[in-house]
């Protein structure tokens, strides 16, 4: 019946790290950090790396790597404005071709990795090269914009006030009751949950977060469509990784790879399929990126591969395989996206920016084995 | 005034839950051939760690004395500088480096941190010489076959002044003659007054070159007698010779019809030409064969082939209940069901960083999942139960595998390939490293499961517990079975007899 304080503390580590990151900034730029519209924004930001970050921990998670997720979201970023804007594609055709574009390099990339055993460092920063020479093939060099209204929609639009009210209160409910049936189901098995009080207290906090959440975009124009994006697919891959046998598969495999091969796991079809899946949603991360900027540019999506495995690192996720959880890692991309946009605020000079950036990643990996040998 | 180069005395080691060394003594005359004999776990390997440094001063209790001034060795190079030099199993060599680079690792002839490599060529050349050996030492290690790279692994260790020269298991991997080679150059190492420490399962050739031999047994030392007051069958007794105790619960039983036929099955080792050639068997419900040999026999090569997790090919024929199986990889052959409990459990069985519970569905996800969707109910359930009925001592099944003391993950990885619904289970090492009272568990729980009509494979490298499991046993020796005994024709000298080679 006992869970320790540290473990349960460890859990939240990261979000009240960024709690902590969220008031300093607040402190510093009197407030402004914490305006709706710059909250909103700041969502809006995190959205491609997010995107990008959920696929990334499950490839950490089976102890791969991928290096290529900027060079690849930017092609398929192209590739969409290039059949948007030049060819006059309607927005929807332009995002399938995108997408069967993602699908295609990532099962190149499974090829390679999975049946001819190149080490995905490897195998990705080869592809960082090609998909960068690409982009410059596809864009001629300059920059393609606009795209249509349609497409832009994806990184610029809102959902109603109204609909966004509805939905945050779906949300919460639909929070309520898990957390309520699943205690139930655990005390029934006997397994150890958190004293009563402290149960409701959890759930109270976390319906507060879910309201401030959502009355803070109501308060600027509602949720954004990229981040309504961002939190479906997280919802859809953190079911993916607990409850699918290839979820689970995916953590043996990361945990321990003979032992997974041996329980008659087919190792190399199951990382294939992930790094297919991976490469749609790269794409994905590339388009919201695109759509957010209104244009395709030779340069978007570089250093993004170091911001995404960051955030995934950050948040929890160990690059010796088989641990990280996808709600961790969102939250991992949120504190980069807020050290980005709290730093720019306050006008920092871009060198400390990177500094800054480099030091808390460091800080945080090192809390993160400090705290885990004490367990 | 003192006749002892070396002396170990009352030494004693403990790990969790194992006392592997009790009060051994164990002496070494200068300049003679001393062998250490006994029986897979019975010591010897703790022993010479603590001799190289690798257990370092205060992690055990008892003295070394060399050339009677007490040593306490901190780490393998305050050893090596007492000169005591020790030539593993597995060579210490770096197949990528030439012969002479090797020789120098790690004591490099450098002025100012810049390798002088004529010195480095000549002190190779030199203690090539000493070994008989006469190749060019700018060749890669790669070139050269076993045997002579273990001749390399014992100039090296020449090089460095070594007086006292540890081999374990020396001719373990060499052919015949390489072996008789071998043994020429240690009894010429001994005449130039190089005093050597001789580990080998192969007592004939033990025979053929001790001058004294120190018998170790369940981390005791049984006794040291020069060669001449012993014979082969005398060594033996005293290796196994233990008291009989009701360590072994067992069910009578009558075997049934054939389960598992193996027909004429080959395996071609990925590295090195050894293979396993041509073995054929059968085995039939309710009945425990077992697996008798030596370490590196290759017991464990050959199931492990069954799941082509071993081998680079694979040749012949396997039946399951009359039909013959395809294997492709493990998912098939556990699908048709045969499982495996495999000799390293934290190895190849647990994910250790995972609950107990995710450890025992791990094999069978898909049978508990409907469209790919884990049922978590089920899941639980089946933790649950295989947690009840073998007895795992655990708060919740959801405390980590890595947790666990080592019998308890060993009926983790039980419970996981019972949920697979095997119709055969082989069980490799079922119970190594695990504590006496887990391991008459675990011999029920082998009883229960041969009672419910499973075939069961009980590999060990313990023969006392070869005997006391298994209705019948297969030994091998090199790669190949050399007899069929029913337990009740076995001995322990038997058995021994045939796993060393005998006819």
């Amino acid at each position: 019946m006992k869970i320790s304080f540290v473990q349960n503390i460890r859990k939240y580590t990261m979000l009240i790290a960024l709690i902590g990151i969220w008031l300093i900034f607040s402190i510093m730029t009197q407030g402004v950090f914490v305006s709706p519209r710059n909250l909103s924004n700041l969502f809006l930001q995190t959205a491609a790396v997010a995107v990008i970050t959920i696929g990334m921990t499950l490839v950490i998670v089976t102890r791969n790597i991928d290096l290529s997720v900027g060079s690849v979201a930017a092609f398929a970023g192209a590739v969409t404005a290039f059949m948007n804007v030049k060819m006059g594609m309607p927005a929807g055709a332009a995002i399938g071709i995108a997408l069967v574009t993602g699908l295609a390099i990532g099962a190149w990339h499974g090829f390679w990795i999975a049946y001819r055993l190149v080490p995905a460092f490897i195998v990705t920063l080869a592809s960082m090269m090609i998909f960068r020479g690409a982009v410059l093939g596809i864009t001629n060099g300059a920059t393609i914009a606009p795209l249509s209204a349609g497409f832009k929609s994806i990184g610029q639009s809102y959902l109603a006030p109204g609909i966004s009210l509805w939905i945050g209160l779906a949300v919460a409910c639909i929070f309520v009751v898990k957390n309520i049936l699943n205690r139930q189901k655990r005390l029934k098995f006997g397994f150890s949950v958190p004293a009563l009080p402290i149960f409701i207290i959890k759930v109270l906090v976390v319906c507060a977060v879910i309201a401030a959440f959502f009355m803070i975009m109501i308060q600027n124009r509602g949720v954004p469509y990229a981040v309504v994006l961002v939190l479906a697919l997280a919802v859809l891959f953190n079911f993916m990784s607990t409850r699918t046998v290839f979820g689970r598969q995916l953590y043996a495999i990361g945990g321990n790879p003979d032992a997974a091969s041996l329980s008659g796991i087919d190792v190399r079809k199951q990382v294939m399929m992930l790094y297919v899946i991976f490469g749609a949603l790269t794409a994905i991360g590339g388009m919201v990126l695109t759509a957010r900027l209104n244009a395709a540019t030779t340069s978007a999506g570089q250093g993004m591969e170091l911001d995404v495995i960051a955030a995934a690192v950050i948040g929890g996720t160990s690059l010796m395989g088989g641990e990280g959880t996808i709600w961790g890692s969102v939250i991992g991309a949120l504190i980069m996206a807020s050290l980005d946009n709290g730093m720019s605020l306050m006008d920092t000079n871009i060198t400390y920016q990177y500094i800054i950036k480099g030091m808390i990643l460091l800080l945080a990996v090192w809390v993160d084995i400090a705290t885990r040998k004490k367990t | 005034m003192n006749e002892y180069i070396l002396s170990m005395k009352a030494i004693s080691k403990e790990f969790p839950g194992v006392r592997a060394l009790d009060n051994v003594t164990f002496s070494v005359k200068p300049a003679e051939i001393h062998a250490l004999v006994g029986e897979n776990g019975a010591g010897k390997s703790t022993l010479m760690k603590i001799l190289s440094g690798v257990y370092p001063h205060g992690t055990y209790g008892g003295t070394i004395e060399i050339d009677q001034t007490e040593k306490r060795f901190k780490s393998p190079g305050e050893s090596e500088r007492s000169g005591i030099a020790i030539i593993y199993q597995e060579l210490a060599l770096v197949k990528e480096l030439s012969i002479v680079e090797n020789i120098c690792l790690g004591n490099e002839i450098a002025r100012c941190g810049v390798i002088d490599w004529d010195a480095s060529y000549r002190l190779a050349e030199k203690s090539l010489k000493g070994v008989g050996l006469n190749v060019n030492p700018e060749f890669p290690i790669s070139y050269l076959g076993v045997g002579e790279q273990q001749l390399v692994a014992i100039a090296k260790a020449l090089s460095k002044d070594a007086r006292i020269l540890v081999l374990d298991e020396p001719t373990a991997a060499l052919s015949e003659e390489e072996s008789a080679k071998l043994l020429k150059i240690l009894r010429d190492l001994r005449a130039k007054g190089v005093t050597c420490i001789y580990i080998s399962h192969r007592l004939k050739e033990v025979f053929d070159i001790a001058d004294r031999i120190t018998v170790l047994r369940d981390g005791k030392t049984v006794a040291t007698h020069d060669k001449k007051d012993l014979d082969e069958n005398k060594l033996i007794a005293l290796m196994v010779g233990r008291e009989v105790t009701n360590k072994y619960p067992k069910t009578t039983r009558t075997a049934g019809e054939v389960v598992l036929e193996v027909r004429d099955w080959t395996v071609f080792d990925p590295d090195i030409n050894k293979t396993i050639a041509d073995v054929s068997f059968k085995l039939r419900k309710g009945e425990v064969l077992g697996m008798a040999g030596l370490i590196g026999a290759g017991r464990t090569e050959l199931v492990m082939s069954f799941f082509r997790f071993w081998g680079r090919k694979v040749k012949g024929k396997l039946f399951l209940e009359g039909k013959e199986l395809e294997l492709r990889d493990a998912g098939s052959t556990i699908a048709s069901g045969i499982s495996l409990a495999s000799e390293d459990r934290k190895r190849y069985g647990l994910v250790l960083d995972e609950d107990i519970c995710k450890n025992i569905s791990l094999a069978s996800l898909d049978k508990i999942a409907s469209y790919s969707v884990v049922n978590v109910i089920d899941e639980i359930r089946s933790a649950e139960r295989y947690t009840k009925e073998l007895r795992i001592k655990t708060p919740s099944i959801e405390q980590k595998a890595g947790n666990l003391s080592g019998g308890n993950q060993q009926k983790v990885v039980l419970g996981k390939w019972l949920m697979t619904t095997p119709k055969v289970l082989i069980l490799d090492e079922p119970t190594r490293g695990i504590d006496v009272g887990a391991r008459v568990e675990i011999y029920n729980i082998i009883n229960e499961l041969v009672d419910k009509g499973v075939a069961v494979i009980v590999i060990s490298s313990d023969l006392s517990e070869i005997l006391g499991v298994c209705d019948r046993i297969l030994v091998m020796h090199e790669g190949r079975f050399t007899v069929d005994l029913p337990v009740k024709e076995a001995t322990q000298e038997k058995i021994m007899h045939y796993a060393t080679g005998g006819k």
